[in-house]
Parts: C-alpha cells; structure tokens; sequence
C-alpha cells in the first residue's frame, strides 16, 4: 500500500528526563488473512504492517511487532524521554515489503 | 407474532422490535465534544422548525456511541478516519488527468477555498437546476475540467476526498436549503423517510424517529443524523459515505435497494441532512 | 418457525463470526503465545494492568492499554481469536513508561491477556474480561 499515510503527535518541548505522550496512527487496511472475498469466497491474503519501531536521535524507544489483531489504521501509543533537543523517527514495514517512514523534531523546554 | 423465518440479521431486528424486547438507554446528554481541546461541536440542538415537533431536539450520533468511541473523536491524532483524510489531502494536491492539474492548482489551499462547502451539501447546482451531492461536484470537477476519469461512488479516493473536504466545515452548523428549486428533491426524500418499504416494512422513521434510544439487538439506535459523514464506521474499519449507509438500511428492510449516487439516495440525502440544520458538521467522526 | 432471541443472537452477519469461526494454519492459540513468550516460566500476578472497555462497542476496533513500569517487553494476547497473539512491544533505553495504548481485534467475548517480561527475566500476567457483542442492523 504505497499510499499509507503516517500521523503524528509529538509534543513540540520537552522536559529532560520528564515522560512525553507520543501518538501515532497509519492508515492501513491490516488485512488479516482470515476475511473472505464476498464474490470468489476465496481467502484475501494476509498484508499487515507487521513491525513499528521509534528512534530517537538514533536510540531505540519502542520495538513492536504487530499481528492480524490489530485494527486497521493502526493506532499506537507510548511515551518517550529525552534528555537533549533532537529528532524521532517512526518506521513501519508492511507485509510487502513497503516501509513508511514520519519525523518529528523536538526541543528541551 | 409468527414470523416465518430465514437467517439473516434483518429479520431478527423485526422479531426484536415487534416483540418489545428492546430496552432503552438515554444516550449520554451531558457528555460534551471538543476536538482538540478547541474545537467545539454542537451535537445537539433544538429540531428545525420543518420537522414540526417529530423530535423535540436533534442529537448526533456520537451520543449515542460508548465512551471509549466518543473519546476517539476529541483527538485527530486518535480518530482512525483522520489517517484516511491524509490521503485525501495529499490527492488534493497530486495532479490527476489529461490536464495536468490537481485540485490545488484550481482551487488552491483547501482549508480556504472548501470552508463551509459540506455544511450545505447536498445542494442545488446552480448552472443546471439538479440537486448534487459533494460526489458530483468532486466528479464534475474531474471530468469537465480536469480531464481525469470520475471516481466510483463508493471508492477510496473519492471517500478519502470528501472527508478531506468535510473536515474544512468541521463545527459549522450544517444548513442545507429546502425550499426554491430544492423543494421537490426534499419533498421526495421526506416521503421516502416515511414510507414502509420492504418485506419488513420498516420505514426510516420508524427506527431513527420513533425508537431512537432503543436498541436494535446490540446497536444503540441514534437519530440517524448524517452531520458526521462521512463516517469512519468501526463494522467495516473503514470509511463509509451517506448513500453506502443508506443503501444498507433499505436492504436490510429486505426491500430493492437503491443506486448509490442515484436520484432516490439524493433527495433522501437532502431531506436526512435537513433534520439536523443546526448541529455542527462532525465529519470524519467514528460510528459502529 | 417462531424467530426467538436465541436464534437472533446466533445469527451472525458481520464479518466478526466468520473470523470466530476460521482457525488457519499459522494460527497460534493463547496458551502457545504466553509459553513463547515465558519460555515456560510461570508468570506472577501484580504490577502490570489492562485497561480495556468493559464491553467493546465493536470488535473490530477495542481500545487497550498496558502499563507495566519495569517492564523490557509487553505481550497483548486474545485466547478466543483465532490467532490469539495480537501484538508484542520492547521498550527501548529511550522509552519514557513501560506502557502501551492501542486499538485491537476482537473475535469474540474473552479475557484479553498481557504478559510482561520484567528487567530482571522473570514475567507477570493480567487479563481484563471484555464483551464483544454482534452488532445489530443498519447496512
């Protein structure tokens, strides 16, 4: 799905060593291999996002592997702390082998 | 009452409501939207003077869904439907047909030039006399002007693009016209809400007017307002547009059901559009 | 044929029983999730919580949220799905709480489970009990 479209909610400051909210939602279909095509009554394929990673100036925050349980236009929330000004990076890896990627950069308050 | 019987989820809603085992349950007044922590949305509001008491106030339908789905809505980067109006916004400005053009090269920033265009949608065409919906207009657009291919109806980028749209009229009193070259669309479309149709003879009115607050085995019955289209409806995970769910009720009455984009869906449109003149366009809100 | 509530309630048009009912061959169930995960260790109790609708208005869309403080990687299980690992997070040096927030798919009524795997190796487990109900008519 070339067209998956990342959203992003990363406060503008923050302070160091204080916990920020992250949002993040995709658009994506998390087709989960298990619904039938109404007409042929065939299995539609599985195609999921399947992994979402955060960096922050390099270093990990968060590392999850997604499955066909989560719902379509996958919605996912952590929190982060930072101890410098920087950036984070949000990658997704679909099924077929599509990566998206959003950034957002942050302040020190 | 014996009904004789096949299978189908249709069937089971008239053994429900015939034999009074739904409950009620008060949607949740008190309950307040605001998008963003800024935004504020009117979901409800007294009934337009047209519906001569039918209801004493119009509710949106986020009233009527669980806490955890109003909540959804209060933020765009919570509401799924706000992934699907990226799309949109980012067809917006993708040149599409023989023209080279996008949306933006005529109509330039959408949050200018579409401010207010869904509150009043449908409306009359003011060059051909006909009633339209967004659909036609985004088609119109398309085809006469941009030499692009018109968009299914019912498909993603024409969902996409009039919830892109929609969102520009977010918090503006939906005020759809009813009378002048309106008038004959809107009389068919409130005939229509009324009327028995189908092997249940279930009319709109008699689900979204007369049992609004029932539930309809485990659905919570609303108004059946369409301030908040389109739609991102958690059944399908995806987003539905006003006649895709009109086509569902009338097939559910077990009756012919009609085209999407066709004359009845129209007038139906303006007259549903009209019961809630006055509550604030929600779109894209979340439903089940 | 007198159509009763039982038979209503069983006659499932939404896509949600069709789900319930398929089991394909890549699925894992609940307890084969947790013994991945644990290795077999048995998980403790405390410290970790679900917060989850206590019925979900549809399946296809049932808000979780995990909080486990501590933890290096949380587990999102649903026994009665017919894949029942949902979703699994490691927390990364860069991580602000060991809490995850996310929207998920449910087949059927079931108790939707987390596991955490604590710094020190050792695990911890809660379930929070959520209905799923099959929705009602309207398209």
């Amino acid at each position: 799905m070339a067209d998956a479209k990342p959203r992003v909610k990363v406060p503008k400051t923050a302070t160091a060593g204080e916990p920020i909210t992250i949002k993040t939602l995709i658009s994506h279909v998390m087709e989960s291999g298990l619904r039938k095509d109404k007409k042929t009554g065939e299995l539609i394929p599985q195609q999921i996002i399947n992994r979402f990673t955060c960096d922050f100036n390099g270093e990990n925050v968060v590392d999850m592997t997604l499955s066909g349980g989560v719902s379509a236009n996958p919605y996912v929330e952590f929190d982060a702390m930072i101890d410098a000004a920087g950036e984070f990076k949000f990658t997704w890896y679909d099924d077929d082998g599509s990566v998206y990627e959003a950034s957002k950069s942050i302040e020190l308050a | 009452m014996r009904i004789r019987a096949k299978t189908t989820a249709g069937l089971a809603t008239a053994a429900a409501l015939m034999l009074g085992t739904s409950a009620f349950a008060e949607p949740d007044m008190d309950a307040r939207l605001v998008v963003n922590e800024e935004l504020e949305i009117t979901t409800i509001t007294a009934a337009p003077d047209h519906l001569e008491g039918a209801l004493e106030q119009v509710i949106s339908g986020w009233h009527y869904r669980g806490e955890t789905t109003r909540a959804m809505q209060a933020d765009d980067f919570e509401n799924p439907a706000m992934a699907f109006v990226d799309e949109g916004l980012a067809t917006w400005d993708t040149v599409d047909g023989t023209e080279g053009e996008s949306c933006a090269s005529c109509h330039g920033d959408i949050e200018e030039s579409m401010k207010g265009v869904r509150a009043v949608m449908p409306k009359i065409n003011a060059e051909n006399g006909e009633l339209w919906s967004m659909e036609d207009y985004v088609n119109d657009c398309r085809t006469n002007r941009m030499g692009a291919e018109a968009w299914n109806w019912d498909k993603g980028p024409m969902k996409t693009m009039t919830a892109a749209i929609a969102l520009q009229s977010r918090g503006m009193p939906v005020d759809v016209a009813i009378d002048g070259a309106a008038a004959p669309y809107w009389e068919q479309g409130k005939e229509m809400y009324y009327t028995r149709t189908g092997l249940l003879q279930l009319s709109c009115a008699n689900c979204h007017q007369e049992n609004a607050g029932n539930y309809i085995r485990a659905d919570h019955l609303s108004q059946g307002q369409i301030n908040g289209f389109p739609v991102f409806r958690m059944k399908q995970s995806n987003l539905v547009s006003m006649h895709n769910r009109f086509f569902g009720c009338v097939r559910d009455t077990r009756a012919e059901s009609y085209a999407k984009g066709g004359p009845e869906f129209h007038a139906l449109e303006l007259y549903v559009a009209s019961r809630g003149n006055g509550l604030s366009v929600e779109a894209p809100s979340i439903r089940n | 044929m007198t159509y009763t509530r039982r038979d209503a309630l069983a006659v499932g048009a939404s896509g949600i029983a069709l789900l319930a009912s398929t089991r394909v061959a890549f699925a894992v169930t609940g307890e084969e999730a947790i013994a991945e995960f644990t290795g077999g260790a048995a998980a403790g109790e405390g410290g970790i919580t679900i917060k989850a609708p206590e019925i979900a208005e549809n399946g296809n869309v049932v808000p979780v949220e995990v909080d486990a403080p501590g933890a290096a990687e949380i587990m999102l299980v649903a026994p009665a799905n017919p894949s029942a690992r949902l979703a699994s997070i490691k927390f990364g040096p860069k991580s602000g709480a060991q809490r995850i927030s996310t929207r998920i798919r449910l087949a059927k009524t079931q108790d939707v489970t987390a596991i955490a795997r604590m710094a020190d190796g050792s695990f911890i487990m809660t379930s929070q009990p959520v209905k799923v109900t099959v929705g009602g008519c309207g398209g």
